[in-house]
């Protein structure tokens, strides 16, 4: 049941770090341009102004979850296995996630390319 | 795809890929997570191998976070995977790990993939989704 024990890691951390990107993303579209951010104002501004968006803070909280299980995972198989298989099955959730939380356009060319790291994800597990 | 862009997209991808590398080290030497004592993943921490891996990742946390300041998410996930390309070829090269020819298709696929996604639009106009638009919003917070 080994492989059941590492697909069950890699399914929970494909959810936390979905659920993570997500609402990293809705944070940094609220503090906008972060390069010019920094121009302007510095790094330390920078920091000030992220860490007061409260959905990057519970992003956090769901990718620090999800890193504590990819080394659980680690531990348990090939990292030329659980790194590419667990990442390229969160890019596929959370572009269904972004399409209907952040509304984002995901044309044809972006669910073609989905649909290319999905064949790519099954063939790493070979 | 501006020079900006494609630095963010390769810094992004670097520092990925050779921090998942570094971590998988680390727990070499820390060895196998049994469930009856999880909290011995904890002391990986104390490993210099996860502490470089995890310096790297922080390197790719501040580019990702950058990309998305600008992008969207659907359009920065991609240079995610890039990633993996760099992962394969240092398990391969630096762990030893053996990778076979349907992994290295995998990777072939998973760059296709990156490309196409590259060529297209990185960020939904707010017009397409005028519910979802709130720029005074966002220009009275920055």
């Amino acid at each position: 049941m080994n492989w059941f024990r590492l697909w069950t890691a890699i399914g929970v951390l494909v959810l936390s770090s979905s659920a993570g990107d997500v609402m990293l993303s809705a944070a940094m579209k609220r503090v906008g341009d972060m390069d010019a951010l920094r121009s302007n104002h510095g790094l330390l501004a920078v920091m000030v102004r992220v860490l007061k968006e409260k959905f990057f803070l519970l992003g956090l909280v769901c990718l620090t979850f999800s890193f504590f299980c990819l080394l659980t995972a680690l531990s348990w198989g090939d990292v030329s296995l659980v790194a590419p298989a667990s990442a390229s099955l969160t890019f596929i959730c959370s572009i269904v996630l972004a399409k209907f939380f952040l509304k984002e356009r995901v044309d044809h060319r972006r669910w073609i390319a989905a649909g290319l790291v999905c064949v790519g994800v099954a063939l790493l597990a070979k | 795809m501006t020079i900006k862009k494609a630095l963010i997209y390769a810094a992004i991808a670097c520092c990925n890929g050779i921090g998942d590398v570094m971590l998988k080290r680390g727990m070499t030497d820390v060895g196998t997570i049994h469930l009856d004592q999880w909290q011995h993943v904890f002391t990986a921490v104390f490993n210099p191998w996860i502490v470089l891996g995890i310096g790297c990742l922080a390197g790719f946390f501040y580019s990702y976070l950058t990309a998305l300041s600008w992008a969207d998410l659907s359009y920065v996930l991609p240079a995610t995977a890039l990633g993996y390309v760099v992962t394969t070829v240092l398990s391969r090269y630096f762990l030893h790990e053996q990778v076979s020819p349907w992994r290295w298709s995998g990777v072939l696929l998973i760059s296709v993939g990156v490309g196409l996604v590259t060529r297209g639009p990185s960020l939904t106009q707010p017009e397409i989704e005028p519910v979802e638009a709130v720029p005074e919003e966002v220009h009275e917070l920055v």
